[in-house]
Formats: structure tokens, sequence, C-alpha cells
């Protein structure tokens, strides 16, 4: 930006995005990175989900050059950078458990690259740097005498205050407490929107991507599973690894029955469900019909037919087995007569209407809040509910 | 208090005998009794051997005596006349040791480097290796240097085909092989702690200075040497300190004109009987070795590292 001058490398023609491009990464016969293709706008929050082992931090140090890809190409602008040098990348990492150097303090911490690459107005660019962290009066400390919030701060202030075209952040905030990292996560974002550099941020927390990114790209076994903003991940999962993965789902195992007007009608244990068309990512007859805790509703068990109308879900039959109090809603775990467990959220709006163990209910939806995945994607995930016949006591 | 907390993992240490124990078993006790019998040994085996050797260089021969008869005198001119008898050297001494020093810093440091963040799997058979010189005797492997130095060798031919040598040079008994000779003797000394040190450091820590733009060359200045510095400091001195009074490279590697410190003091007390002068030699040699060793750490600046 205007205050670093030195930013002799980025091609300004062409844009600064950060793209992908059939990149692999192996490790002997273990692919971490297995054909990745991704595009980074430029100025973008981009989140790198996914379990630990799924390829996320392999991603990043490819970009940051401290691994060089098996295959594939990573372009900067216009710059191709895939076998560039670390030091020669206008890209900087946070890592993970900062990596602050123990013999120099923290000013000298922040002021390494500047010094590295010759820059002359050192002094000021440290002290704003850390003035935009809020850390300015800890410039003469040695890292080891900082908290662990502190060192994150100064850890981002030394790679930002390069002002690089691409920032990496891996797990910044895996070491911090829960209320501190939520207190980063606001904070992170602050200084995102205010140097308007790209952040590509790694995470395994579902929370933190959704939170803070314009863009999120959920990976498993080095592949990226779904990729786009938080709220169509959440509402509109392509597969069940991201339906589980990303907050809590609901999956049922069903068949289709027929398809009219842009509604598909479903057969879950003999009741009917409907669901969008388009909202429906499976192909053939046999389908796994997803809905959020959340969006269910528990009604006592009613005269009314099960099924479906044209503005209702309706599941029968169901048992509360447990409930749990979590100040904001209440938890509850149902049992359905094919033995498979729901688990459903209902916001503590009414003070009496709870449903204590034992209660025979209904589930009660919207069909535009139903989602189908494909049934046969299950292999090696976790789903909640298990076939007929399976229950267990 | 520091000491009470020092104290705590090891409550009721040292009751070797039942009523001692009962009688000092308090926290404050402890950490004394864990170290009296370092001290003891201390006290004994260099303490009193440090005074002996004061109150011999302070003797004068006994008037009328036998060779070898000295009386307690307090003459500390012995020392003036000890510096006259082996300045050259004393100068070779410092000299030798420290060529030998760097000369081991600069071997040392790469392999040191090489098995900590290289070797794999390799690390620990590198490291036996390291040590592995320490299985044959120390005199028989300096010995063995006049060997490879030998004019019928394939070493100093080869050094002269190269003209890394002139034509005439003889590369056995001479000062080139002396520091050869202690060099190769104490290399172990000086890897060893580099390596310790070495691997002790985060390799993520390397990574940082490679993103924030530091050149191979950079890190290693900027990020490797300085937080390696007790490793450099301690193999410095496990390698500076016993070249500069060993005598046994320069017995037999050397000529008559590469005598160190430690050939003198061995000369005056075997063949001359002259105690006080050795005892003066080696007194002078120790505390010249003490200033330097406190110079060189205050000046590394190293005690918070250590």
């Amino acid at each position: 930006m205007g205050a670093a001058g030195e930013q002799a490398t980025s091609p300004d023609a062409g844009g600064g995005d950060l793209r992908l491009m059939d990149v692999v990464k192996r490790f002997g016969a273990f692919v971490a990175v297995d054909d990745l293709t991704l595009t980074v706008p430029q100025g973008s929050f981009f989140a790198l989900l996914g379990p630990s082992g799924c390829g996320k931090t392999t991603t990043l140090r490819m970009i940051a050059g401290l691994e060089e890809p098996t295959a594939g190409r990573i372009h900067l602008g216009g710059l191709d950078i895939t076998h560039a040098k670390p030091y020669r990348r206008p890209v900087n990492t946070v890592f993970q458990n900062y990596a602050l150097f123990p013999h120099l303090d923290i000013f000298e911490n922040v002021a390494f690259g500047l010094r590295r690459r010759g820059a002359t107005d050192v002094a000021a660019q440290v002290t704003q740097a850390l003035e935009l962290v809020e850390l300015p009066h800890l410039a003469r400390r040695k890292p080891p005498q900082l908290s662990g919030g502190q060192q994150q701060r100064i850890a981002l202030a030394r790679a930002i205050v390069n002002r690089p075209q691409v920032l990496l952040l891996d797990e910044p905030l895996g070491a911090l407490d829960l209320k501190l990292r939520r207190q980063m996560q606001l904070e992170l974002k602050r200084i995102q929107t205010e140097v308007g550099i790209t952040f590509v941020h790694v995470t395994h927390d579902q929370e933190e991507a959704m939170t803070m990114a314009d863009t999120v790209a959920v990976m498993n076994a080095g592949r990226i599973e779904q990729l786009g903003a938080p709220m169509d991940l959440y509402e509109s999962p392509v597969t069940t690894f991201v339906a589980n993965f990303l907050g809590q789902s609901n999956l049922l195992p069903g068949r289709v029955l027929s398809t009219a007007g842009g509604t598909i009608v479903v057969d879950v244990h003999g009741q009917g469900l409907r669901l969008p068309a388009e909202r429906n990512r499976c192909s053939n007859g046999d389908l796994l019909v997803g809905v959020r805790p959340e969006k269910i509703r528990l009604s006592h068990t009613t005269d009314e037919p099960s099924g479906a109308t044209a503005d209702t879900n309706r599941l029968t039959g169901g048992v509360v087995l447990d409930a749990s109090f979590a100040g904001v809603s209440m938890q509850y775990v149902v049992r359905m007569p094919w033995g498979q467990e729901l688990t459903v959220f209902a916001q503590n709006l009414h003070l009496t209407e709870r449903f204590g163990p034992g209660t025979a209910v209904d589930l009660v939806w919207e069909p535009a809040h139903t989602f189908g995945l494909d049934g046969d994607a299950t292999a090696g995930v976790v789903v909640d509910g298990v076939p007929v016949g399976a229950g267990v006591g | 208090m520091a000491v009470t907390t020092l104290a705590h993992p090891q409550p009721g240490g040292g009751s070797s005998s039942g009523g001692v124990a009962t009688a000092f078993r308090s926290r404050r006790a402890t950490p004394y009794l864990l170290l009296l019998p370092g001290l003891l040994w201390l006290a004994l085996f260099f303490v009193v051997p440090v005074l002996t050797l004061v109150g011999t260089s302070l003797q004068t021969p006994l008037p009328g005596g036998d060779i070898g008869d000295y009386q307690q005198t307090f003459r500390i001119a012995n020392y003036w006349d000890a510096l006259q008898v082996a300045q050259p050297q004393f100068v070779r001494s410092f000299l030798y040791s420290g060529v030998a020093t760097i000369v081991a810093l600069l071997i040392g440091y790469p392999l040191a480097y090489m098995i900590a963040f290289k070797a794999g799997r390799w690390r620990n058979v590198l490291l036996v290796l390291v040590v592995a010189p320490f299985f044959t005797s120390f005199l028989l492997r300096t010995i063995a240097w006049r060997q490879i130095l030998a004019e019928d060798g394939f070493v100093t031919p080869a050094l002269k085909w190269a003209h890394l040598v002139p034509e005439s040079a003889a590369m056995t008994a001479s000062q080139l092989a002396v520091i050869a000779g202690i060099t190769y003797n104490f290399l172990p000394f000086m890897t060893l702690p580099l390596y310790a040190s070495i691997e002790r450091i985060d390799p993520r820590l390397l990574e940082a200075g490679a993103d924030l733009y530091g050149h191979p060359v950079a890190v290693l200045r900027r990020v490797t040497l300085p937080l390696s510095m007790p490793g450099i400091v301690s193999g410095t001195l496990l390698t500076f300190i016993p070249a500069a009074g060993d005598y046994v490279n320069a017995a037999l590697l050397g000529n008559p004109g590469t005598t160190m410190v430690g050939s003198v003091i061995d000369a005056r007390f075997f063949r001359f009987v002259d105690y006080p002068t050795a005892a003066s030699l080696s007194f002078i040699l120790m505390a010249a070795i003490l200033v330097l060793v406190v110079v060189y750490i205050r000046r590394s600046g190293t005690e918070e590292l250590l």
C-alpha cells in the first residue's frame, strides 16, 4: 500500500490474485495434496478448513515456498512463483507457534523482514505495525516475556509490516484459550479490512473459518470438498463430509419417489419428505436427506398425518431420548422408529414448551431447509444415523 | 526463595545414615547435602592442590642442599623468571591452540549443522562416528598423524602436486603438523556441544527467517549463529583450554622449535627437577586461561543464553 515503497515485485497488471493450478504434493507414497485448483481473489479473506492431515498446511507451505509442489503451478498475479525461493516471494507467514526469534527483542523481530530488504524507514514502519496490533509499549521486550496472545499479535505484526501481497496464517489462534481466540478473530478481521492484504487462513475450527472468512474451502484427504461463502457452505453442503464437518447435520437415508415442479418427494422409512430439486446433489435414486438441527421444530404428537405438505416436512414417531439445556437453546436427541437418533436444537423462546425424555414428538421443518446428498458418498465418513436394524438399545 | 523451591523435588534426599538424615531433614539442608560430595571432591582434589601449587611456585633452592631440595619462601620473582624462561612457548601455546580452535570451529560447525538438520535417520550413526576416535588411544592416534603427513604418504605428495604447499616443504615435525594434530584431537569436543545447541534450534525459526526475506546466508548469520552461540562458546572453551596446556601433540608431531608451555613444564618438572619454575608456569597458564575465558564469555554475551 501507500506506505510501503518497495513493493517492486508486484506486477499490478492483471491483479494480484493467487492461483493454484493442478497442484499435487506427495511425500513418498502419501499424497498430501491431490490435484488442487484454487483461486484466491486479491484482498479477500480466504480460509482453508479441514481436519488435521487433510493437506491444508501443506498447501499453505507450498504457497509460502517452504515446500515444493510435486506437480502443478502456483501463480501470484502475473508471477509464476511455483519454484521461487521463500525469501523471493511477496508472501509472509504467521506460523502456528509464532516462531518469534527468541534472541531478538520485539522491535528487531518486527524489523527482521524490513532489514533484510534494506528498507530505509525501519523505525517508523515497525512502530506503525506495533500500533496496528496495539502493543507499541513492548518493543524492547524479548518474546519469552510475552503472553501467548501478545506473541500472536507480534507474529502478525512481523509479517504484516512487510506489506506482502498474500499473508498466510497457519492455525494462528490454535494455542490461545477460547475467549482470547474469539477476541483475536475479530481483531484479525479488523486488521485485514484495514490493510487490505489477501489473507489465507488455515484452520480446523469451523466456527473460526465461518466468522472470519469471505470464502471458505473445505478440504478433506488432499482435495477441496466444497468452496464458497460460509453461509452457502452451511445452508447447502454438497457432500456428507461438509455437512458433518461444518456444523451438525441430520442425514436420513431415503429414496426418490417423484420429481415435479422443482420439488422432489422422497420416501424415508415410509414417510414422505419434500426438498427443492436445486438443493439435491444426488444423481441417482438413493440419497441422504439432510436437515440442520436448528431448522427442526418439535411438537407433541398429534393426529396429523405424517409426510409432506407444500410448506412442511413432518416426521412422526419420534421419542425424546435426551434433553440438555445449553443456555441459548435446548438440545434434544430424538430416537426415530427405525432406530436412528436425530439432533434438534430449539431456541429457548418459550419458558414452558420443553420436552422431557420419553415424550412422543413429531419433527417439523420447512422443505426449503432440506438438502439432498449422494448416499454413496458416506464411505469413510461418520454419519449420525445407522441403517434400520442396527439400532442400539 | 530459590533454595526452598529447589529443594522441593528431592524431599529427604541424601539420607544415607539415619541419624544424620533426621537431624538435617529440613528443606533448607537438602540442597547442601546434595552438594556435599561434589564440594568435598573439589576441596580435596582442586583447592588443596592449587594451594600446594602456589606454595611450590614461591619456593627457592635450599642453600647447600641437593638437587631437588627446596625451602618454602615467598619469592614472587619466580614468576618473572618463569616467564623469561618460557615466553616463546607461551606465545606458541596460545597461537597454536587459538588457530586449532578456529579451524575446529570451521570444521565442526558445518558438521554439527549437517548432523542436526540434514542427517535424518543417519543422525545417531554420525554422532557415534564423531566420538569413535576415542575408542583408540590418544597417543596412537597422534602418532598416526606422522604416517599421514609422511613424505611417502599420499597426503603430502597430493598437496604438493596441487601446489598447495611448496615442493621443498616438510610436513612432519612442523608447526602445521602440531596444529593439525591439536585440531584433530579436540574436534569432538568442539562438535558435540555445537551439535547439542544447534539441534535445539526450532527449524521453524529458520523457515521464518527465509519467509521474512532472509537469504540463507542472512538466516545463518542472523538466526542460526546467534541461537547456537552457547554451543560455540562451550565448544571453543572445551577445545581451547585443554589445547593450550597440551604438550603431547607438540612432542610427537613437532620439532624443538614448536614446543608449547606444556613441554616446558614437563621438562622443568621431570628433567631439571626445577619444581618452583614448573609450578609458576602452571599457575601462569591457569590464570591466563581463566582471564581469557572470562573476557571471552563477557564479550560473547552468552550469559543469558547459557
